[in-house]
């Protein structure tokens, strides 16, 4: 076999070559993606179905407690996040939850334990850099996107509902 | 003297005069375990934070390399080092106490490379008689710079690799010992477009092949005047690739290649996916494994060839590439 | 049965999102952005909360019930004040969430020290 990408890559730079080294580039790509091996999805799901499902069953019957004892159903859900999201960062505080999520992938992402894990590993990781630049600037880095896309889109949706109100459509 | 179009030969090579190693905790259970001048169970090696973990463990490396030589620091003219660090800040904390004139480098994980190449060509020129190349690089600091701080929850791809815990030290010197590095092939950047930072192997395959071939050329040799021709951290996907590539040149290194990131971790056994890598795989495996089988005569002469991915957290977030690197130095049993 | 509908439909979302993660370069901070909009579209679509009568906890652990649950906050809110309510709901309804995060992740860097990945 000879590669598209093989030859030396200073000819191509010259003149015309651009087209030439765009093309280069998504032969190599390509080729790189045949060559590099991938988890097994079947199994990888299944693990993340097993991860996932066992977290929610978790929340489920904190839910079906705070119902029993007879809270509504909102202050019911408060306390299910509450609890699950308590019971994750003391998981990544003794460094089990990267471990579990090793094995569940998205299983542990997913979840509001997965957003708590986002939350705890910088806090942790970054307490050296200090309480104000280290902590206090990084305690986002990862879950920070979450809460703007997540408030942004309901925003929008939240405007375009107002929209409907007042044109009677809703 | 300069050699074909990248290479110098050395009319007076300068020796290894001495070397050392100094791994984490996971590099001491692998399979060069028992090889390592120093292993430390703790990874923060008595520090309070990975990366004052990393200076200890270039200062540590240094100072046995100095000590084997019986070698002073004040006899020791210039000192080239450097980490995977912003602003190399893990050489410049851990070198400061020295007090050796010293340059920085970066060359991601080919700066070990860099340093022999540098540190070589100033003995060689009579600059000096003793000069040391120190690097090193730390699982904790890379991954908090690079990735994600360490308890997240993440699964690594199949093609990620592990950065090492470890440093190597070189002294290189006109006092004679039985290794000598009788000429450098400097790398140039090659860049294949690829943007994936989690696959590195196949980022670097491409100067590593660049820079065998270049060596082969200027040379006028062939892969079997090589005992081994040793890459530095391509990994088992960035092998497979360089494989290819060299095939694609007609030149074939299946027989005697051998690559650092692949040796020092149990791809099985230890989780690490693709292999090691870091400044401090490729240094680390040079002292421990490599430079005592040259000083025994078991490997004449090595092709020793540290790569590099170059990017930064910020040209991998604006979807720059990510170009590689790769020097290549000669060493030779005396 | 409600911990089976908890399971299967918590664990199908944990399973699709792995395909995200294993089969496309988007990394894990992306896939839970992704997640979490798609909750509060479908909410808005009146998708999400059938799926969520049906499944309980298994549609509202999941980061897109996240999603859905600013979605009815800023609904509410904007049903009980008007104009303002849009800007008022989303963090209402999320409090919770993002609170306790904030400080037990708070009081988890405090008391813990950073360890190496096994």
């Amino acid at each position: 076999m000879r590669l598209a990408g093989a030859d030396s890559n200073t000819e191509s730079l010259e003149g015309e070559g651009r087209v030439d080294r765009k093309k280069q580039q998504e032969a190599y790509e390509n080729y790189v993606k045949r060559k590099t091996p991938v988890h097994n999805l079947p199994a990888n799901m299944t693990k993340a179905f097993i991860t996932g499902g066992i977290i929610c069953v978790i929340g489920q019957s904190i839910l079906n407690y705070c119902e029993k004892i007879g809270l509504d159903k909102d202050i019911s859900g408060g306390w299910t996040s509450m609890i699950l999201i308590l019971l994750s960062v003391i998981l990544t505080a003794l460094n089990v939850y990267p471990r579990i999520a090793k094995w569940g992938g998205a299983g542990a992402l997913v979840p509001i334990t997965g957003f708590a894990n986002s939350v705890a590993a910088p806090a942790i990781e970054f307490q050296k850099e200090g309480q104000v630049m280290g902590i206090g600037c990084k305690i986002f880095t990862i879950a920070g996107p979450v809460i703007l896309y997540g408030v942004f889109t309901s925003w929008v949706l939240g405007f375009l509902y107002w929209i409907g109100k007042i044109a009677g459509l809703l | 003297m300069t050699q074909g179009l990248q290479s110098i030969a050395f009319e007076q090579s300068p020796y290894v005069v001495s070397s050392a190693s100094v791994v984490g905790k996971k590099e001491g259970e692998g399979p060069l375990g028992k090889m390592f001048d120093m292993v430390e169970t703790e990874n923060l090696f008595g520090e309070d934070t990975w990366e004052a973990a990393e200076s200890t463990m270039q200062k540590e490396a240094c100072l046995l390399a100095m000590g084997k030589a019986h070698i002073d620091k004040e006899d020791v003219r210039f000192l080239f080092g450097g980490d995977l660090l912003r602003q190399g800040i893990a050489t410049s904390l851990g070198v400061e106490q020295f007090g050796i004139p010293m340059f920085g480098l970066f060359g991601a994980c080919s700066t070990s490379g860099e340093a022999l190449a540098l540190a070589s060509m100033s003995v060689a020129a009579g600059y000096g008689d003793y000069m040391l190349a120190v690097t090193s690089s730390h699982f904790g600091s890379a991954e908090k710079e690079f990735r994600f701080p360490l308890s997240y929850a993440n699964q690594r791809p199949l093609s990620a690799q592990w950065t090492v815990t470890g440093s190597g030290a070189f002294l290189v010197g006109k006092k004679r010992s039985h290794v000598r590095i009788t000429g450098i092939t400097v790398g140039k950047i090659v860049d294949f477009g690829l943007k994936d930072s989690q696959n590195m192997g196949a980022c670097m395959a491409p100067a590593a092949a660049d820079t065998i071939e270049r060596n082969l050329k200027d040379f006028g040799r062939e892969p079997d005047d090589y005992s081994r021709i040793i890459t530095g951290d391509l990994g088992y996907v960035g092998q497979s690739i360089l494989f290819d590539l060299m095939r694609g040149k007609e030149i074939d290194i299946k027989k005697n290649h051998i690559d650092c990131g692949m040796m020092i971790f149990d791809q099985n056994k230890q989780d690490t996916h693709a292999g090691g890598s870091g400044c401090g795989c490729a240094a680390s495996v040079l002292s421990s494994y490599v430079l005592p089988k040259l000083e025994r005569g078991e490997w004449k002469r090595v092709l020793f060839v540290p790569t590099g991915a170059l990017m930064s957290t910020v040209s991998f977030n604006e979807g720059a590439s990510v170009p590689g690197i790769a020097h290549g130095i000669v060493l030779e049993h005396c | 049965m409600d911990y089976i509908n908890a399971f299967w439909v918590g664990g199908l979302i944990c399973a699709l999102a792995q395909i995200l993660l294993d089969r496309t370069k988007l990394m894990p901070g992306r896939v839970m952005v992704l997640l979490v909009c798609t909750g509060a579209v479908l909410g808005a679509l009146h998708i999400y909360q059938p799926i969520q009568d049906y499944a309980g906890a298994g549609a509202s652990v999941p980061l897109a019930g996240f999603g859905n649950l600013l979605w009815k906050g800023v609904k509410e809110a904007v049903d009980k004040e008007g104009f303002i309510g849009i800007f008022l709901g989303g963090f209402k309804a999320s409090a919770v969430g993002i609170s306790a995060a904030l400080v037990f992740g708070y009081l988890a860097s405090l008391i813990c020290e950073p360890k190496m990945k096994k």
